[in-house]
C-alpha cells in the first residue's frame, strides 16, 4: 500500500508542519527602510552612515567562512543577498519544508549597537515597520518581531508600546552583546514593558557592545568566534537570574535563539551548586537559578547538537525540558537546521510534533 | 547496474559540474582541469545539494602556522555547513569512514565506441559517432 511506503521512507514534505523560530529577512539595499525613516535620519545615514562600536561599521565582527554567513544555494536569481527575495523564501524554505509560521529575526544594522541612541531607534522604528510591509503583509505565514534599540530604554519601550496590539508581531527582540549584562537595572523597564504586554523577549546572538566576544579577549578565528556564542548566552542567563529579574518580572519570558543547547544542563546545575553555598550574596532569589530557567526561559533548536551517541540528545532534551525548545532553522544562514535531519536521533512522532510546532504553537499563541 | 551515457564532454567545463537524474537517483558529475568525476548529489549530513557547492582544493597544515595547498578544484564544500568532500572518492575529508557519498565509476568514451553498445542505457541522449561522452555506471 502506498501509505506504508510513505511511512517507511524519510518524511514526506506534505507531513512536516513546522514553526520556524529563526528565518532572517534581508534588504536589498538600505533605501528599502527610507519610505519609514525621517529625512533627517536619511540624511544623517548619508552624511554621517552608521557607527557601531566597533570598525568597519557594514562589517561582521569576524569574516564569516561564507560571504554573508549565508547558504551558498540561498542568493537569488534576480540578485540581492540571501534572504532578500520572499519567492526564494517560499521556494526553497517555506514550501518544500512545511513552515506554518515563521518568525522574522532581522539582524542586519544592528540597531541595538548604534552608539547614537535616536537613530538606533529611528531604525528599529523603521525596520520594524518594513518587516510588516515588505513580509508579513506579502506572507501571511511570516511573523514580525518588534525590535529595540535596547540602550535607550524610554525609546524602546515606547516602540514596544506602539506594536503591543498588533498582531502582525510576536515578540520583542534585542541581540545580547549588550553595553551592560541583560540582567542589570538599566534594561529592567523593558523586561516590565514585555511582561505587561505579554510579550517573550527574544535574545537572538550577535550585536557589537565594544567589548571582545570571549572572555579571554578578540579570538582569531571565525570557529571561535562561532563557539563563542554559547558563552554570551550563558552571561546572559547568569545576569538574568542573578539580578533578580525573574524575581521582579514573574511573568517574563524570555527565548535564548542559537546559543546552542549542550551547556544549558551543566550551566544550571553550576549556578544551583553555587547558590547553594553562596546564596547569601543574592538574598532577592527565593528560588534555585535553574528553577527560574526551567520556568522563564525557551531555547530555540540551532545550531542542533550532534552528540556521538543518539541517546545523549534525548537526555539533553529530558534535562532542558522538551517543552522548553523551540524550533527554528537559521534560513538563509550557512548553518541551517533542515526539518527532516537536523535531530540526529530516534523520536517518537509525536515528540518530532512537539518539537517542530507544538511547542512554538503554544508558547506564541498561534496556530 | 548498467552504464548511462549522462553528458558530453562538452558539456561541462573544467571546473564546473552538471547535475543529471539517473535511475531516479540525482548524481553530480563535476569536471576537474579535463578529468571528469561522478558522486551522489545528497550531502549526507543534512541532505543539501552538493552540485550547488563550492569547488575548492585541499588545505593542509604539517604544524601551526604552515599551511600546504594542494589538489585544487577536487573537493566540493556542502553548500550549507562546508563539509569538505574528495570527488575522487566521495568521502569527506573530517570523517571519511561515517560521513560519505556514493563515487560512481565514470569513463569518458568515444561516440563511434559507444553506438555499438547494445547495453547502454541512452534512451534520452542521441549519441554520435564524433562526440565524447561521459558514461557513468550505476
Amino acid at each position: 500500500m502506498s501509505t506504508l511506503e510513505l511511512d517507511r521512507g524519510r518524511p514526506t514534505e506534505a507531513k512536516l508542519r513546522v514553526i520556524d523560530c529563526d528565518i532572517h529577512p534581508a534588504m536589498n539595499a538600505w533605501t528599502e527602510v527610507h519610505p519609514y525613516l525621517a529625512k533627517k535620519w536619511i540624511e544623517h545615514l548619508t552624511v554621517y552612515g552608521s557607527h557601531l562600536r566597533h570598525a568597519f561599521s557594514e562589517a561582521l565582527t569576524h569574516p564569516r567562512m561564507s560571504p554573508d554567513a549565508a547558504r551558498v544555494d540561498a542568493y537569488p536569481d534576480e540578485g540581492g543577498p540571501p534572504g532578500s527575495s520572499l519567492s526564494l523564501m517560499r521556494s526553497q524554505h517555506l514550501d518544500p519544508n512545511g513552515v506554518a509560521f515563521g518568525m522574522l529575526i532581522p539582524l542586519r544594522w544592528n540597531p541595538g549597537s548604534q552608539r547614537n541612541l535616536d537613530f538606533g531607534v529611528a531604525l528599529t522604528q523603521a525596520m520594524n515597520t518594513w518587516q510588516v510591509e515588505r513580509w508579513v503583509k506579502n506572507e501571511p505565514r511570516l511573523r514580525a518581531s518588534i525590535l529595540i534599540a535596547q540602550e535607550d530604554t524610554v525609546g524602546s519601550v515606547a516602540e514596544i508600546e506602539a506594536r503591543a496590539s498588533d498582531p502582525n508581531f510576536t515578540q520583542i527582540l534585542l541581540l545580547p552583546r549588550t553595553d551592560e549584562p541583560l540582567g542589570r537595572r538599566r534594561y529592567w523597564p523593558i523586561f516590565e514593558a514585555a511582561a505587561r504586554n505579554n510579550l517573550p523577549v527574544a535574545v537572538h546572538v550577535g550585536g557589537t557592545n565594544g567589548h571582545p566576544s570571549t572572555g579571554g579577549g578578540w579570538p582569531s578565528y571565525y570557529m571561535e568566534e562561532h563557539h563563542a556564542v554559547a558563552e554570551t548566552m550563558q552571561s546572559v542567563l547568569s545576569s538574568l537570574v542573578f539580578e533578580g529579574v525573574f524575581e521582579r518580572f514573574p511573568a517574563l519570558r524570555v527565548v535564548i535563539m542559537e546559543g546552542g543547547l549542550g551547556w544549558i544542563p551543566s550551566f544550571s546545575a553550576r549556578m544551583d551548586k553555587h547558590w547553594l553555598r553562596l546564596r547569601s550574596e543574592v538574598p532577592h532569589l527565593k528560588r534555585s537559578p535553574s528553577e527560574y530557567v526551567r520556568e522563564h526561559v525557551w531555547f530555540t533548536t540551532q545550531p542542533m547538537e550532534e552528540p556521538g551517541r543518539a541517546s545523549q540528545l534525548i537526555d539533553l532534551f529530558d534535562r532542558i525540558g522538551w517543552d522548553r525548545l523551540l524550533f527554528s532553522t537559521d534560513y538563509p544562514h550557512w548553518d541551517f537546521d533542515d526539518p527532516r535531519h537536523a535531530f540526529k536521533a530516534p523520536l517518537s512522532e509525536a515528540q518530532r510534533a512537539q518539537l517542530l510546532y507544538g511547542n512554538a504553537q503554544a508558547f506564541y499563541g498561534i496556530g | 547496474m548498467a552504464r548511462h551515457v549522462v553528458a558530453t564532454v562538452d558539456d561541462i567545463a573544467p571546473g564546473q559540474r552538471k547535475l543529471v537524474q539517473v535511475e531516479g537517483r540525482d548524481i553530480g558529475i563535476f569536471n576537474v582541469g579535463g578529468e571528469f568525476f561522478a558522486i551522489a548529489n545528497r550531502c549526507p549530513h543534512e541532505g543539501a545539494s552538493l552540485c550547488k557547492g563550492r569547488v575548492v582544493g585541499l588545505v593542509e597544515s604539517s604544524e601551526p602556522g604552515s599551511y600546504q595547498f594542494s589538489r585544487p578544484g577536487e573537493m566540493v564544500r556542502c553548500p550549507w555547513h562546508g563539509w569538505e568532500f574528495d570527488l575522487r572518492t566521495g568521502k569527506s575529508f573530517c570523517d571519511p569512514r561515517r560521513t560519505k557519498v556514493r563515487a560512481f565509476d565514470l569513463k569518458v568514451e568515444e561516440g563511434a565506441a559507444l553506438v555499438e553498445e547494445t547495453l547502454l542505457r541512452a534512451e534520452t541522449f542521441p549519441v554520435s559517432i564524433e562526440r565524447q561522452y561521459v558514461v557513468i555506471e550505476v
